[in-house]
């Protein structure tokens, strides 16, 4: 386990190319620190809080929901669809599995 | 000695063209924000290192951009455009009420004066605005609260608020223009706003004199005459003497009046400029020639200007915040196309070259004078 400061997990998240290039950011994936229980909604809340120009790029302003093209995976399961305050698999709570946040494959 | 900055946004990123007041020899910079679609990118002018871009992607959705080093380094500010209060509703395509959602910014244009204060006219369409450069975007909501509102319909290209002018001669009187309801003016600053459209005639509308419902694609206006507009509609060049409170045609001998662009010569007035698209159901200059066609009289006698533009087999369209005038003593002249060229005149339009010919399909243009 990876663990950040206060012995809090570090959560690895992999971004599109787009995003990491956005937040100029270098490496293929980024860790964040998120206390249990691990959700979308709390992993993306520490992302924006570390790179505030994402908000607004992953899940709407206002609503909060994913955006239609984006997608989210973990542990090779489609996560897309769930609750946001769902409880990520132990895997990527742990940091051994990043939780992917892929731009979906449509237009050119 | 002068030099310009033009600034090209494209549907797969931005370029920056600069060149000496010669405008001949030119140095192309980008793509800057690479895979994005950068619909609008303008300068202040009263601090011309200071840019706004507008980046945008059916995935990730609105960033906006800005520079301080004159494009040279960007970085993104607030990219929160939430509606005043409850929304409410505009028409649909098919009539029926449909929430106001936010989907971009189609254009900046930041104050005359202080280069923190800049408007965002966006889609669906209402009209932003930051006093800290972009940090935070507050609705102007009295536009998209005139009484007129739930009448609004998305034009093909979506429910977009495009164009934006300020009048020079009076900090409170603001022009702006929506795809698909029409001209507005604000005489108090944004407060309120009043349509004007009167003497627009548009097909399929079946009220000839309506309020609201016009495809207005763009308008201009010349700095020393702030009551005279003149504006491209979907169909029909048109001209305002009295501030948009009425409109008569000038499209004359155009060969035909549907297009997108207009713009005005920068010491001239009466020079207007467009390019003449070959109609709503094909999107392409007409009879395979890129013609741009002037005006020295305000409208209605318009010539054709060609020399240096393709006049066989070229079938581009130049979008509506495509074309721009430097502030030289002549006249520079920019558009750019679908195809990805972008087309210089450094004497008012009589000739023109290519700058760049193979960037991605081109959204907007503008340019900056430089000292």
């Amino acid at each position: 386990m990876t663990e950040g400061g206060d012995g809090v997990p570090m959560i690895r998240v992999a971004l599109p190319y787009h995003l990491r290039t956005l937040a100029k950011i270098e490496s293929a994936e980024v860790r964040l620190e998120v206390a249990a229980p691990v959700t979308v909604r709390r992993v993306l809340d520490a992302l924006e809080a570390l790179y505030p120009m994402l908000a607004g790029t992953i899940r709407e302003h206002g609503t909060g929901q994913r955006r239609a093209f984006m997608r989210i995976f973990a542990c090779e399961e489609d996560w897309s669809h769930e609750p946001m305050d769902a409880e990520l698999p132990a895997a990527v709570a742990a940091g051994r599995d990043p939780l992917l946040i892929l731009g979906a494959i449509a237009g050119g | 000695m002068s030099s310009v900055r033009v600034l090209v946004g494209t549907r797969k990123g931005a370029f920056i063209l600069n060149s000496d007041g010669k405008r001949k020899d030119w140095k192309v910079s980008g793509p800057f924000f690479a895979g994005w679609e950068i619909y609008h990118m303008k300068g202040s002018t009263a601090d011309p290192n200071r840019l706004y871009a507008s980046q945008s992607s059916s995935w990730s959705g609105q960033v906006v951009q800005r520079s301080d080093d004159g494009g040279a380094t960007w970085n993104p500010v607030n990219n929160k455009f939430a509606y005043a209060g409850v929304p409410g509703t505009h028409q649909w395509y098919d009539g029926t009420p449909h929430p106001w959602e936010f989907k971009r910014v189609w254009h900046f244009e930041p104050s005359l004066t202080d280069a923190d204060t800049v408007f965002a006219g966006v889609e669906d369409a209402a009209l932003f605005k930051s006093t800290d450069g972009g940090a935070t975007w507050e609705e102007l909501k009295g536009l998209r609260e005139h009484g007129t509102g739930p009448q609004w319909q998305p034009g093909a290209g979506g429910m977009c608020l495009h164009t934006v002018i300020l009048d020079p001669s009076n900090a409170d009187r603001m022009y702006i223009a929506i795809s698909a309801a029409g001209a507005f003016r604000t005489d108090d600053g944004g407060k309120s706003w009043k349509p004007i459209n009167k003497g627009l005639k548009s097909q399929y509308i079946p009220d000839p004199n309506a309020e609201v419902g016009h495809c207005v694609h763009h308008v201009a206006m010349h700095g020393s005459r702030p009551n005279v507009l003149f504006m491209q509609k979907h169909w029909d060049v048109m001209r305002s003497d009295d501030a948009g409170d009425s409109w008569h045609e000038v499209s004359g001998n155009l060969p035909t009046d549907f297009g997108f662009v207009i713009d005005v010569h920068a010491h001239e007035p009466e020079t207007v400029f467009v390019v003449p698209i070959k109609s709503d159901s094909e999107h392409f200059v007409p009879d395979g020639k890129l013609r741009v066609f002037r005006s020295r009289s305000g409208g209605n006698e318009w010539e054709a200007l060609e020399k240096g533009l393709p006049q066989k087999d070229c079938y581009v369209n130049v979008l509506r915040d495509a074309m721009a005038v430097d502030r030289l003593d002549t006249c520079g002249v920019y558009f750019g196309t679908s195809g990805g060229q972008v087309y210089a005149s450094a004497d008012a339009g009589d000739s023109w070259t290519p700058i760049v010919r193979d960037l991605p399909g081109v959204l907007s243009v503008e340019v900056q004078t430089l000292a």
